[in-house]
């Protein structure tokens, strides 16, 4: 079965329990986690990413694409990641950003560096792979750090309020860019957010961390 | 899995390779005290209260003049343009080594000096160096200038990267709501809060200004030497029925520097609970900051002009022709010094580069390693660990090189150059783990998480993105490295067995015949390569990220 399941996973510290998820995102489809800071948002995102810090117990599955990925690490569960900022390696181009991501299987300088192209092409940022990251606009950043994830070939995507640094005009646009993106690559997501206009655009269900539906409008 | 089982080892390989050599050579060397009556030889010997005195009284004073001035320049100062200033000309006298800085004060000081010859005949009357026993007294006030010159620059650097986690700003602003000076309250808020991470560090330079032994060489008196300074007289005479008096004066010399800590601490106990009793009274001091920042910001001042005029003199009398006094200046400017010296000088040099860069080496390797295995396991280092670092600092030298040099002669391995970078590692290693720890945890770990995200391994993270993106610091942090290396006398004296020759034991060596353009085109060389090596450090990171206007200092 494709998507990805959060079968009964739970997160605890110190007996409590934190985390409470129960749910099924399907290939395009994105669940919203929400809630306000402090209560277990980030702590969700930890441990379907993979770097839960050991006071803290997990219990539960994480099934992407058929495959238990509970006890892999970071690397070879084949989620990718968008942060809140766009955490761009600053010692690379914004080429060697995106090849950073590609799988090393692709091989051959050029076919890399087509690879690449074609990206930034598709973010509308073609001639871009020699900029130096730091000379990019917030929203510019923001679209390579979103092809960077999508080169890796990730099978599910966890967005961790990755709109909420831009300013409102911005905001928008890079939103429907990303959603489209995913409902065009039929990627499962799970979005992290404390604001409500983000779980409304993104149109799936909406749970705080202890798997409780949010009412819209909250 | 290898290579992962190697990484996990490596914080215990690095202790062993620092404090092993430091308790073996302790061992050895103490071990012929207790033999051939050493101890009542030494007890025998008229100069020995006056070597221990000497040992004393330079070492504390020295101690707490530094502790004083660095303290003062930062509760008094900090945040302004001044201290700004003063921290920036200090910073790269860190580098200068202790043998340099020696040579360079002694050139500015003795009667025949810089300082005497500004001064003459204009002012002082003297047409000819006065009889006066301004270097080498028999206090050891110039011993004492010397260490003092040396060690405000480290101790404030080591004051200043304790700050960030004292929460100072605040702790300040708070204070002086309260109606407290500046520095009374920096004193009672922000002081209690750094001390801890300082301690250490005031305790190195405790125990090495009580022991240093090539700038009591250069500066100190001679007859009676300090204890350390006749130790290492007694352990390099070929008399060897001398040896076990050295080995008994290296106990009491580790009983002196082990009394002294002793001391040190219960004034700390007693400052902190007189603090606390001040505190109480609620008296708001103000009148400290009228004083004491004027007088911190003259001594802070004074310190950078004597470092200053130490290496301009150096520089000018190994380029000096004829200089007669009381001439301000020479005569006319020639190469004929470095030309004598130059035979003796790129061997010298050579050896030293040599040595340096390969204790520099791999002391980076080894700390990378540690702090690799620290963040890969998350392994937290105690304490304990901590003070092992500290060891090879806060130990006398005297005390346990001997046994070391011992141990070499016995496995044949004492007098090769491996032996010495060896030696060499023990003191480099630290400040290399002190220079680089911080930076290195300081990196963003959510550039580690990005990096697996996108399929990394934990291997493809160190050197694609850590490393790199760390270059500056670790670069800083090898050339700290170089420096400390190039500096290096004791241990190139005694494991090398007078056949390693660097231009550090070449110049204390000839501090005493007296030909300064010779000895200044030693000093300056040995000035110079540190020099370089920060120079390197800071300018191939600019080079290779010239077009990365994230990766620039401060970004």
């Amino acid at each position: 079965m494709s998507g990805l399941v959060l079968d009964r996973l739970e997160v605890r510290a110190k007996g409590k329990l934190i985390v409470a998820l129960d749910a099924v995102v399907k290939p395009g489809g994105v669940l919203t986690i929400m809630g306000p800071s402090g209560s277990g948002k980030s702590t969700a995102l930890a441990a379907i990413i993979g770097t839960l810090g050991p006071e803290f117990s997990l219990s539960g599955r994480l099934i992407l694409d058929g495959r238990d990925i509970t006890g892999l690490p970071t690397r070879a569960r084949g989620v990718g990641l968008l942060f809140q900022d766009d955490v761009l390696f600053p010692h690379l181009s914004v080429g060697g950003n995106l090849a950073f991501a590609l799988p090393a299987a692709l091989r051959g300088r050029k076919a890399r560096r087509a690879a690449v192209e074609a990206a930034l092409a598709k973010a509308g940022l073609a001639g871009f792979a020699d900029r130096d990251p730091a000379t990019l606009s917030g929203g510019e950043r923001a679209r390579v750090a979103l092809m960077r994830t999508l080169l890796a070939e990730p099978r599910a995507l966890l967005l961790d309020e990755p709109f909420s640094r831009l300013d409102a005009g911005l905001r928008d646009r890079i939103r429907a860019f990303v959603l489209d993106l995913i409902r065009a690559e039929r990627i499962p997501a799970v979005l992290v957010t404390h604001q409500a206009d983000d779980a409304e655009a993104a149109g799936g269900r909406i749970l705080d961390p202890l798997g409780r539906p949010v009412p819209p409008g909250t | 899995m290898t290579a992962d089982g190697a990484l996990r080892f490596a914080p215990r390989l690095t202790l062993l390779l620092m404090a092993g050599p430091v308790i073996a050579g302790l061992a050895g060397t103490l071990r012929p005290a207790f033999e051939a009556d050493g101890m009542a030889r030494l007890l025998d010997w008229p100069g020995l209260a006056r070597a221990v005195a000497l040992s004393l009284g330079t070492g504390i004073a020295s101690t707490l003049l530094s502790l004083a001035i660095a303290l003062g320049l930062v509760a008094a100062l900090q945040g302004g343009r001044l201290f700004t200033l003063i921290l920036r000309l200090l910073s790269p006298l860190l580098a200068v080594p202790h043998a340099a800085a020696a040579l360079g004060l002694a050139f500015l000081l003795a009667p025949s000096g810089w300082i005497a010859r500004a001064l003459s005949p204009w002012a002082t009357g003297w047409t000819q160096p006065p009889d006066l026993l301004i270097l080498n007294d028999p206090a050891g006030l110039a011993l004492t200038a010397g260490l003092v010159l040396k060690e405000v620059p480290f101790l404030l650097l080591i004051l200043i990267a304790a700050l960030p986690q004292a929460d100072a700003p605040r702790r300040l602003m708070l204070m002086a709501s309260l109606g407290y000076g500046r520095v009374a309250g920096w004193m009672l808020s922000v002081l209690p809060a750094v001390w801890p991470q300082m301690r250490p560090a005031v305790y190195a330079v405790l125990a090495y200004s009580m022991t240093a032994v090539d700038m009591a060489i250069v500066l100190g008196p001679a007859l009676p030497p300090t204890l350390s300074a006749q130790l290492v007289l007694w352990m390099t005479s070929p008399d060897l029925s001398i040896h076990p008096v050295a080995a008994a004066g290296a106990l009491v010399q580790l009983g002196l520097v082990l009394a002294a800590l002793a001391l040190l601490r219960c004034a700390e106990t007693g400052l902190a609970r007189l603090g606390c009793r001040l505190a109480l009274t609620g008296r708001r001091q103000i009148w400290a900051d009228r004083w004491l920042a004027p007088l911190a910001a003259g001594a802070g001042l004074l310190v950078v002009l004597l470092m200053a005029g130490s290496m301009a003199g150096l520089a000018l009398w190994s380029f000096a022709g004829p200089w007669v006094f009381p001439d301000a200046l020479p005569q006319r400017l020639e190469l004929d010094a470095w030309a004598r010296a130059a035979p003796g000088l790129g061997p010298a040099a050579l050896e030293t580069v040599l040595l340096a860069a390969l204790s520099a080496a791999l002391a980076t390797g080894l700390v990378l390693a540690c702090l690799e295995a620290e963040s890969r396991f998350g392994l937290k280092p105690g304490g304990g660990a901590l003070w092992l670092l500290w060891l090879p600092l806060i130990m006398p030298q005297v005390a346990f090189l001997p046994g070391l040099a011992e141990l070499g002669l016995r496995t044949g391995v004492e007098g090769s150059t491996g032996a010495v970078a060896a030696a060499h590692l023990v003191f480099v290693l630290p400040y290399v783990f002190l220079s680089l720890a911080a930076p290195w945890r300081a990196w963003d770990p959510r550039i580690a998480v990005a990096g697996a995200a996108l399929g990394a391994t934990p291997g493809r993270i160190f050197w694609r993105l850590r490393l790199p993106m760390l270059l500056r610091p670790v670069l800083t942090a090898a050339a700290v490295g170089f420096a400390v290396s190039v500096g290096q006398y004791l241990p190139t004296l005694l494991i090398g067995g007078g056949r390693v020759t660097t231009l550090t034991t070449e110049a204390v060596a000839l501090s005493s015949g007296g030909n300064r353009r010779i000895i200044g085109t030693f000093a300056m060389l040995q000035l110079a390569l540190p020099l370089l090596a920060f120079a390197l450090a800071l300018a191939l990171p600019a080079a290779l990220f010239r077009n990365r206007a994230g990766m620039r200092p401060g970004a």
